[in-house]
């Protein structure tokens, strides 16, 4: 049984990983378009982007 | 004219040396018009982000600051067929948006917690049937402890600031029962863990905030979207006004630019974007967007003039006293702030049935905890039944019913053309019994249009429209639009209060009054026979031609009254326009109650006294004198050509030259309030099925998640049924 002492915390800390990407992603902006994002996966050519930054920053979105 | 627009009022510095603009774009259907866009504009030189929010229907664009003219971007979307125009986003939008991506961060935390309590749950539940030792079971319930106390702080905040306020209002809403459910459930369990008791109620306790705050969402989300279109559909109506920047130089900007003390140059055939007094010119100007009456009317210098109003011959030059949405007779946006009030006084469904439910609840709860008191239980075993029934009576399926339902619904609308404004929109329009109408660029469209077209011969039309091309009058730009003409004749010139002339194959050709025109008799004809025409001569050589131009009624505004008196709506119509022209309108429709000449003061009397005699009115209206109207009535509708204040005060805007959503938001209303009803029902026979289980003691936290979640699916697939409505004929 003592190897719950490292798989919960382990679990637990995969959790919180996918919290944190979760809201990363929330506050990148990237659940603004829902609809385009289904499209874009599928698009024969992605359209160049010039720059690395993709996606706009949630701040200037709104 | 694009090239003339400022944009510097919209222009953001987006980083040391980039600027960013966001543009509403007109016309994205799909994928393919997302990627055509995406790809043509970011190959413009120092662009470096051309990005398509297809949710939104909106373009953000950024690049080097000083290498390009944003004008040059709207160029290109119009060269690929869309049109564009930048704004600003209302502070209403952008508080729904924050609220929504609130609520989702919200509901992420919540639902991470939700997953590692379950983990944590199941080996306690088969573990308390098994050989679990107990000292394993207490470690498993702090860790749930550990997760779910923070996790529930931060994530049902939305339902403990709500109930607080309810409360210090002293009233009750369905936030009360919530709160006080999730704050004894945890408060239980603490105890119990403490303790070493063999039950705790985390998970349970978590998932109802999980499910709880999907349903706001949910609901928020509806709410977000038509805030998003309502912003482009007033953006891309492009009002602008003409700036004098000093006393010679103008230049075209954005009516949001304007301030009051700016001076604006109005010239013939504009419509006014501003409140304020002429300061010099002459012309005829035509209000009937604001009173309904659609003789033109005469201004000079020190006239007042206001938004919405048409300036039909002459250029003038007038003061800013107000612009933007401040633009208003005071006394329709009086009546206004009066009709808004009376309006809060509404309950939603929701709100209604939770007003009968709390006290319920909490009755209920109590009942139980005295009972079991009475029956000889211990004080602790009374709480932990009573907390029990709290938990299954969760407004799970209630707090979802009635916003899953909004989120279909609000898209089928959309499919049909009507976008929702409010919240309480689709049960204030299920409800109405009667349809007012008004008149002027509602029943009708808001253009002008030929009426004689059939008795002009297509040559002579086709010169007429293209020599109209020349002149900004509204009866001539009807000519050149019914013509449809293209290419402008060469060298014409403007006769200011009689037309526009030229020279075509040697011979004088004009456009303008009969009398200039020498066409008095046959002019005086049709205005005999159609008092309402306006009329404009055309003279080639020797041809004569008289056009009469009126305002058409919708294509399918007959079929639409009918189809409305046919499901047991009274339709009435109320004008300010003169008795003959709503007279004839009235007979063409078949509408059997109507009055004229009505001012907005009259309007919001006769639905006041309709209300008194328990009528449920949905106005249908354009114009700024019906503002108040629209504010003042159960329900309201706008089309999009509306004013940017009535469109803001309406519950719905529909879309298109057709009439035939007004039915469609009916129905489609009426089938989405049934889904409501029936899945509160459906709430209030889990209920009934699974209190006494509760009350009797036999609810252990596995059963009570799987009833909630039970629950909750039923209702959401109920709700997807509001998309199976049938397209009205």
């Amino acid at each position: 049984m003592e190897v719950l002492l490292y798989l919960v915390p382990l679990a637990l800390v995969l959790g919180a990983l996918g919290l944190a990407a979760f809201l990363w992603s929330l506050k990148n902006g990237q659940y603004d378009d829902l609809d385009g994002a289904a499209w874009r996966a599928i698009a024969d050519d992605e359209p160049a982007e010039t720059s690395s930054t993709a996606a706009p920053p949630a701040s200037a979105q709104h | 004219m694009h090239s003339t627009i400022d944009f510097s009022h919209f222009l953001k510095r987006s980083g040391p040396d980039r600027l960013r603009l966001d543009l509403a774009v007109d016309g994205i259907c799909c994928a393919g018009c997302m990627a055509k866009i995406e790809r043509n504009l970011s190959q413009i030189p120092d662009v470096t982000l051309a990005r398509v929010n297809l949710t939104d229907r909106r373009l953000a664009l950024e690049w080097k600051a000083g290498a390009v003219d944003p004008a040059l971007f709207v160029l290109r979307l119009a060269e690929l067929g869309y049109k564009a125009y930048p704004f600003e986003p209302a502070g209403a939008e952008t508080r729904e948006a924050d609220l929504a991506s609130a609520l989702l961060r919200r509901l992420g935390v919540a639902a991470f917690a939700v997953m590692n309590v379950m983990m944590l749950s199941v080996p306690v539940w088969s573990g308390n049937v098994g050989d679990m030792l107990g000292e394993q079971r207490d470690f498993f319930h702090w860790l749930s402890a550990l997760i779910v106390l923070p996790a529930a702080a931060y994530s049902a905040q939305p339902f403990f600031a709500s109930a607080c306020a309810a409360l210090r209002a002293r009233g009750v809403n369905m936030d009360v029962p919530i709160s006080i459910g999730i704050v004894l459930a945890l408060a239980m369990s603490l105890f119990e863990t403490a303790t070493h008791a063999e039950h705790a109620y985390f998970d349970a306790a978590i998932m109802l905030i999980a499910f709880l705050l999907a349903g706001r969402y949910l609901d928020q989300n509806v709410r977000r979207r038509t805030r998003a279109f309502a912003g482009n559909l007033a953006a891309l109506k492009a009002e602008t006004a003409t700036k004098f920047i000093t006393d010679e130089e103008i230049r075209t900007v954005p009516v949001a630019a304007i301030r009051p003390g700016d001076i604006v140059l109005l010239r013939p055939g504009e419509r006014s974007a501003v409140d304020g007094a002429v300061l010099s010119g002459r012309s005829e100007i035509d209000q009937s967007l604001i009173t309904g009456e659609t003789r033109p009317t005469t201004a000079i210098a020190g006239s007042a003039v206001y938004a919405g109003t048409l300036v039909r011959s002459g250029a003038l030059r007038v003061r800013v006293s107000a612009a933007c949405e401040a633009t208003l007779l005071s006394e329709i946006s009086r009546l206004l702030e009066n009709a808004l009030q009376s309006r809060s006084r509404y309950l939603r469904l929701a709100e209604r049935a939770s007003r009968l439910y709390a006290p319920l609840v909490h009755a209920t709860a109590l009942l139980t905890m005295t009972g079991w008191l009475v029956a000889g239980a211990t004080l602790h075993d009374s709480i932990v039944i009573a907390i029990a029934v709290l938990i299954i009576t969760c407004p799970c399926a209630l707090g979802l019913a009635i916003p899953a339902v909004q989120t279909v619904a609000s898209g089928t609308l959309f499919g049909s053309g009507v976008l929702l404004n409010a919240g309480e929109a689709i049960e204030r329009i299920a409800e109405v019994d009667r349809v007012i109408f008004d008149k002027t660029g509602t029943l009708t469209l808001p253009e002008l249009d030929v009426a004689n077209a059939a008795s002009i011969p297509a040559d002579v039309f086709d010169l007429a429209g293209r020599l109209a091309l020349s002149s900004r009058h509204p009866v001539a730009a009807a000519v050149a639009r019914a013509a449809g003409a293209k290419a402008p004749l060469p060298d014409i010139a403007e006769v200011p209060g009689q037309g526009v002339s030229g020279v075509v194959d040697g011979l004088d050709i004009r456009l303008g009054r009969p009398s200039w025109c020498g066409a008095d008799e046959p002019a005086n004809q049709i205005l005999q026979d159609d008092p309402e025409a306006s009329v404009v001569a055309f003279r080639h050589g020797l041809t004569r031609h008289v056009f009469a131009v009126r305002q058409r009624i919708r294509p399918d505004a007959a079929n639409t009254v009918s189809a409305l008196q046919r499901v047991g709506l009274t339709v009435e119509m109320l004008s300010g326009d003169r008795e003959p022209a709503v007279r004839a309108a009235a007979e063409t429709l078949g509408i059997h109650h109507w009055r004229a000449e009505v001012t907005p003061v009259d309007k919001i009397a006769r639905i006041d006294e309709l209300a008194r005699h328990g009528h449920k009115v949905l106005m249908v209206g354009d114009g700024l004198n019906d503002a108040p109207a629209l504010a003042g009535a159960h329900a309201s509708m706008s089309p999009v050509t509306a004013t940017h204040l009535s469109q803001s005060v309406a519950h719905a805007v529909f879309l298109g030259e057709r009439l035939a959503p007004v039915q469609a938001a009916i129905a489609i209303s009426r089938q989405a309030v049934r889904l409501m009803r029936q899945n509160l029902w459906l709430a209030v026979i889990y209920n009934a099925l699974a209190v006494p289980l509760a009350m009797a003691g036999l609810v252990t936290p596995l059963i009570a998640a799987a009833a909630m979640s039970t629950s909750s699916l039923l209702v959401m697939l109920n709700a997807l049924r509001a998309r199976r409505q049938r397209k009205p004929a």
